[in-house]
């Protein structure tokens, strides 16, 4: 099988304009990925199902991945004119400090597939994708019309991840019902705590239990004030 | 709005809607939903279905109903703790599972298995595979109406197996018995005893089941030409597992990948001819054939030696940053874990890929022009496990 330089360059060869970076996995696996430009990623995948030597029939597995934004921390130098006090005179002096700063570095959303051919018996090559940040940007061209076991699994992303695929056919919630909000696999999700809250004749068994709570307290009160 | 009041609300919306016609523009559309209580959907899962008298003209599976969001709570919890947890994905087969769970973490740290321990889990998977197997037949037999005798043959050998895995791993079910470099105990030279006593009844219940599906005139009329599935939609749809080679596709990842020690075993892939559910029982039926023979050969040549390679290490497991992709050949299909490190004791992302949701894709292209009685055995011909398909 081709290593992911090889593929890199066969697509650059045969799809004019894309642009395809290389994502080292550091793990002993040694399972790297190719990142691809979404504005080209209909045409690269196109090439990979359809070139001879690739034959990258089969799509194995779709996946999100969240990465959020991440808040760094650096030391940066400072060289500021300060006023200072030297010999009992007051000068201009030049100081240089070292002083942290807060860096945001945008997060994004990724989805990964693993490719592999059942012609050649060969795999998995892995294609990921990112948008281009997590609120408003986050369309990507959708590979189903390419590899129909995408369809699922892209809408279990657009569900779970709010991932928006451009061109998929029946773009709806897989798991969550609809009309819930939120997507669930977010990092920053936060699970409400009165989801699917309904009135029930608890309410009157919970009102009725808050004022006897009530009673007890000052019952309560009453007792501590009597004893000093 | 609370879901009651958004569901009150769609269920109005459904009253109120006027009929659809039918694209011959005789009839009236019946539009059905099949589940989530229908007992053929093995769990709940419905399948919004229109008819034009007895012809499907559409199906839309729905999913979630047993939804819990398995990848989010293992992204909360150590490598180890998920492990347990994976046996709740396909519960019929939880020991597999566990394998695809370990293979892939192994993958993720480059770590070695001891022999001893390959020789169990591959004893332990096609034990696996004979009682999923043998149980989906004898559901489809249920299914098409035969109630309960003939599923119950199947369940009695499907319990001497599990009563196997019980001695071996204390559970019948929930087994979490494979680790991150090997297994979780040792079996005694009893236990393997007692495999080999129960191996060797298995061909004559295959023979058995055999004659059922190849005597019964009802069962091949109903099953043949049914469910038609075409190797090119297999194939791009992802279909996996006993589903593709029933359409004539040779592709079974034990043998494609060889993970574990599988390329040492003598076993032959059985394909189907005719791409229809009696080929995907048939498929089922040899698949359990080969599976004997491959724990015949095991079961002849299991070395001593550990179970669990001595530097694996349990406390404290933080890979190092990266990701790895391990799949096996499960007995529903392609069964995959992902995972991608960032050097903590969690992993950052946790991905199952379950064989049961991806083969579903096809049902509607295999129900459409059918009959409502025949989605059924389409439906069970797919063999899901809801665990899975909604994790």
């Amino acid at each position: 099988m081709k290593t992911v330089e090889e593929i890199k360059s066969a697509i650059e060869v045969s799809v004019p304009g894309a642009a395809v970076e290389i994502a080292l996995s550091p793990s002993p696996s040694g399972q790297h990925s190719l990142r691809l430009t979404p504005s080209h990623a209909v045409e690269i995948a196109r090439f990979m199902r359809d070139d001879e030597e690739l034959a990258l029939d089969f799509l194995s597995n779709v996946t999100g991945v969240d990465w959020p934004d991440k808040e760094i921390t650096e030391k940066v130098k400072v060289t500021r004119t300060v006023t200072k006090a030297v010999d009992g005179m007051e000068q201009q002096v030049e100081e240089t400090t070292e002083e942290p700063r807060k860096r945001i570095e945008p997060g994004c959303l990724e989805v990964v597939y693993h490719l592999y051919s059942i012609e050649k018996k060969h795999g998995p090559v892995v294609i990921r994708m990112r948008t281009v940040n997590r609120t408003d940007q986050v369309e990507l061209p959708s590979l189903t019309s390419i590899w129909r076991s995408a369809e699922f699994q892209e809408r279990e992303i657009f569900d779970l991840y709010g991932i928006v695929f451009k061109g998929h056919p029946d773009l709806r919630r897989l798991l969550m019902w609809e009309g819930f909000k939120d997507h669930p696999m977010r990092r920053d999700y936060v699970e409400p705590d009165d989801f699917e809250y309904e009135p029930t004749p608890h309410d009157a068994v919970l009102a009725r239990a808050a004022a006897h709570k009530a009673t007890q307290e000052s019952a309560s009160q009453e007792g501590t004030g009597a004893g000093q | 709005m609370t879901t009651s009041a958004l569901l009150r609300e769609k269920m109005e919306e459904g009253w109120n809607r006027p009929p659809v016609i039918s694209p011959d523009g005789e009839g009236e559309l019946l539009e059905v939903a099949m589940g989530p209580h229908h007992p053929s959907t093995h769990g709940v899962f419905r399948m919004d279905v229109a008819l034009d008298g007895e012809r499907v003209i559409r199906l839309k599976p729905v999913f979630g109903y047993l939804h819990r969001n398995h990848e989010k709570i293992a992204e909360g919890v150590s490598y180890l703790a998920s492990m347990p947890y994976t046996d709740r994905l396909d519960y019929i087969c939880s020991l597999t599972n566990n394998w695809a769970y370990a293979l892939a973490v192994e993958k993720l740290v480059g770590q070695e298995v001891p022999e001893r321990a390959e020789y169990l889990r591959v004893i332990l998977g096609e034990l696996t595979r004979v009682q999923n197997h043998a149980s989906s037949i004898g559901f489809l037999i249920q299914e098409m109406g035969a109630s309960g005798t003939p599923l119950m043959y199947a369940f009695k050998e499907r319990e001497k197996i599990l009563d196997l895995f019980e001695g071996l791993t204390g559970s019948r079910m929930m087994c979490n018995y494979m680790r991150f470099g090997g297994c979780r105990v040792d079996a005694s030279p009893a236990w393997l005893d007692a495999v080999r006593k129960v191996v060797d009844e298995l061909p004559g219940f295959a023979d058995e089941f055999e004659r059922l599906l190849c005597s019964n005139e009802i069962l091949m009329a109903r099953c043949q030409g049914v469910g038609i599935l075409r190797p090119e939609l297999a194939v791009n749809a992802g279909v996996t597992g006993p589903m593709l080679r029933a359409s004539g596709v040779n592709y079974d990842i034990r043998k494609v990948d060889g993970y574990g020690i599988y390329n040492r075993f003598n076993f032959r892939v059985p394909l189907g001819d005719h791409w229809d559910v009696f080929d995907r029982f048939m498929v089922r039926l040899l698949e359990m054939r080969e599976s004997i023979a491959i724990l015949n050969q095991a079961l002849k040549e299991v070395p001593g030696g550990p179970v669990m390679d001595p530097k694996a290490k349990i406390r404290g497991f933080r890979p190092k940053p990266g990701e790895a992709y391990g799949r096996i050949e499960a007995p529903k299909g392609e069964l995959g874990f992902y995972l991608i490190s960032d050097g903590g004791p969690n992993p950052y992302r946790y991905r199952v890929r379950p064989p049961s949701l991806i083969n579903l894709t096809v049902l509607e292209d295999m129900c459409l022009g059918s009959n409502v009685a025949d989605i059924v055995l389409i439906f069970g011909s797919v063999d899901i496990v809801l665990g899975e398909v909604d994790r």
